[in-house]
């Protein structure tokens, strides 16, 4: 169906226009899961290996999901046209705040799940104010929020810490075992496959935001206030609420997000999720989501960061080690993608669908 | 009535708040503790008589982030994006420069043989960004999250993995002093710089042409200007500036070090953009504010440093003051602030257009 779709878009015949144009949304979802799909398989045929452990697969999401959560909060905000590059920063501050809590305070577990949740959306709450309602530039208004963040982190505690409590260690190890699936390990006996609780978390989040985006009057409003906040304006739309509920929403996800770091490593570090903005950013990208708004969505994401860690692993795996070919090879990737959007947008553009 | 009529021409100034700003910084500062702005006359390593000081630190310290933010402005004003990778292609430029210096010996036109093998350098990676943004269309801040990814990697392969040092008297007049000036020389090549800048933009529609392109395309278009070309010409800017900032930062500490050399520098360049009173989504630009946005940014640092803040938690003291400066100068809070002023004195003063 939609190698049909692609060829129709692609058609030289002249005069015959497209019966029904696939969205910009729908193109760029299709070219990221087909990135995905082929990456996945040249690199199993490839390389084999690991890459046909289904073991490998799912840590992908095991050493991932906080990304896949706050990924996913970025989606929303750069859908509404605007960005958030704090939320590298609330992560880390949440997962350091939420260890001084459980040991110095010896705080409870959910205390600590609402100290995170309540961390995040207060940041959501007040950028979302100064961006949607004072009319301030987001990127300068989320600058701040990143510079506030680490700088609390520190203040909080400059050193690394480590839960020790015992009932949120017994979560942390707690594992799901998917039936079915798994490998033979060197004796031959069978490991079956495992995700984290987080895994979980982030696939719930993405169904939630799937399901908001295309079906709520919030989740339209999201996408016409980003394509153009003046039509925006001209439909009803209250432009200002809309983007300051995505925010609201990006700093919430960034809140559990947070969370679901701490169940990965259980450490509080003010190094912790060092970059994740930029590479939130990036797998809103290559999953196919304009920075220009109004063009996105959160299945690409999803795929987005999955290709993203792909990439990574077959860089490693084809035996460039060294940490600074992942960096390079990540800007190549962005490079493509980039480029690819930015090439389909500007033929669509030419020949008028939208 | 001539002086009054000024002061109100100056608080409607784009200057306007950047001014207030470093006046509020320094009104802090001469309150907390008079003795910051003292300066002395010492004799340093070298044996050489200079200045030192707060205020001398200060100006000293901004002198990378007073060159960047003059062409980070020119790059907002003309793509309506600011570029992102700055730094890492700082660590780039740098890494060039110790790489040319490392090879020969360290003469005078040897440096400058350095100097302009990475500027070439920045203003290629420049071009990139330019390319992906003029030709592509691609927003400015996602083309340069490329350069922004694998920009410092780059740095790390051009010098092997290493770190090399480079030592020379004739480095260390650059980055610190000119036996018999007393002035750092960092401060001089701004201010050089500044003046080069500013009677380029007098002297040639550069500065015009490329506000036109930001505020409207394509009516710049249909005026005869390339579009195309000025997005370049503003990244190839930016490269020079960049591979100046690098090579001061450079000679100051003597050695490159790709992960940490300008580290954050394009946050407070845009910063210093945005305090500076220019719009970041482009158009019309005042470079004077931007340099000073540069200066207050460095003032406030060493001003917390002075306070005994973390270099750590500086940041998150930092975002505080930026959102207030960026605050107090939003269109919509200074509306509030005139009806409410309107309201009080049951004067009627005339709101601002935009809204």
């Amino acid at each position: 169906m939609a190698i049909r779709k692609l060829k129709n878009l692609f058609s030289k015949e002249t005069g015959t226009k497209p019966k029904e144009p696939i969205s910009s949304t729908a193109l760029l979802l299709t070219i990221t899961i087909s990135a995905f799909t082929t990456m996945y398989i040249f690199a199993m045929i490839v390389w084999g290996g690991g890459f046909l452990n289904p073991q490998q697969f799912l840590d992908i999401f095991n050493n991932n999901s906080y990304l896949i959560v706050i990924s996913c909060g970025l989606t929303v905000v750069m859908i509404a046209a605007g960005i958030d590059i704090s939320v590298g920063g609330v992560v880390a501050l949440i997962t350091m705040t939420c260890v001084i809590f459980l040991e110095d305070y010896s705080g409870s577990i959910f205390g600590s799940i609402i100290l995170a949740l309540g961390i995040g959306l207060l940041m959501g709450l007040i950028q979302g104010f100064l961006v949607a309602y004072l009319k301030i530039q987001p990127f300068i208004v989320t600058l701040a929020g990143m510079f506030f963040a680490k700088g609390l982190t520190t203040i909080v505690s400059s050193t690394p810490r480590t839960v020790t409590n015992e009932t949120f260690l017994a979560f942390k190890q707690f594992r799901v075992v998917i039936p079915g699936i798994g490998s033979y390990g060197k004796t031959g006996n069978f490991i079956p496959a495992r995700i984290e609780p987080g895994v979980i978390i982030a696939f719930i989040i993405v169904l939630a935001v799937w399901v908001v985006l295309k079906w709520t009057r919030f989740g339209r409003n999201l996408y016409a206030v980003g394509g153009s906040d003046q039509s925006a304006l001209m439909l009803g739309i209250n432009v200002k609420r809309t983007r300051f509920l995505s925010y609201v929403i990006c700093g919430l996800f960034a809140g559990i997000g947070g969370y679901v770091y701490l169940l990965h490593t259980g450490a509080g570090n003010s190094g912790n999720a060092y970059q994740a903005e930029i590479q939130a950013i990036a797998s809103s990208i290559i999953g196919g989501t304009l920075l220009t708004g109004g063009v996105g969505s959160v299945i690409g994401t999803l795929f987005g960061v999955m290709s993203l860690k792909t990439f990574s692993n077959i860089v490693i795996a084809s035996g460039l080690r060294e940490p600074y070919w992942q960096s390079i090879t990540t800007g190549l990737m962005l490079c493509f993608f980039i480029l690819l959007q930015s090439v389909i947008i500007a033929y669509r553009k030419k020949k008028g669908i939208g | 009535m001539l002086k009054s009529l000024n002061v109100k021409k100056l608080s409607h100034s784009q200057l306007a708040i950047p001014l207030f700003a470093l006046f509020l910084v320094i009104v802090f500062n001469a309150f907390r503790d008079i003795s910051f702005f003292s300066i002395h006359v010492i004799t340093n390593n070298y044996g050489n008589t200079v200045f030192s000081g707060n205020l001398i630190s200060i100006i000293n310290g901004a002198s990378e982030l007073a060159v960047l933010a003059i062409a980070m402005t020119l790059v907002t004003a003309a793509t309506k994006g600011q570029d992102i990778s700055v730094g890492a292609a700082a660590a780039i430029a740098g890494s060039v420069f110790v790489r040319v210096l490392r090879a020969n010996d360290i003469t005078m036109p040897i440096i400058l043989l350095a100097l302009v093998t990475a500027c070439i350098v920045a203003i290629i990676f420049g071009l990139f960004n330019g390319a992906l943004v003029a030709f592509f269309d691609i927003q400015p801040m996602i083309a340069s999250l490329i350069l922004f990814t694998a920009g410092r990697p780059i740095a790390y392969w051009i010098n092997g993995g290493a770190t090399p040092n480079v030592d020379s008297p004739l480095l260390s007049y650059i980055g610190s002093f000119i036996p018999g000036i007393p002035i750092p020389s960092p401060i001089l090549i701004v201010i050089v710089f500044g003046i080069l800048v500013t009677l380029a933009l007098k002297f040639t529609n550069l500065g015009l042409y490329i506000q036109s392109v930001g505020i409207n395309e394509k009516a710049a278009r249909l005026n005869g200007i390339n579009p195309v070309l000025m997005k370049l010409l503003a990244f190839m800017i930016l490269g020079v500036c960049v591979s100046i900032a690098g090579a001061i930062n450079v000679c100051r500490i003597g050695l490159i070090n790709h992960e940490t050399i300008l580290i954050d520098i394009e946050m407070d360049a845009i910063l210093a953009v945005a305090i500076g009173g220019n719009a970041l989504s482009g158009g019309k630009f005042k470079l004077a504010g931007s340099v000073v946005g540069a200066y207050i940014i460095q003032a406030l640092t060493i001003t917390l440093y002075a306070m005994k803040v973390s270099s750590t938690a500086v940041k998150a003291y930092k975002a505080i003051v930026i959102i207030a400066i960026v605050v107090i100068g939003s269109p919509v809070v200074q509306q509030h602030a005139i009806q409410l002023r309107n309201r009080l004195f049951k004067k009627p003063i005339k709101l601002t257009e935009n809204n």
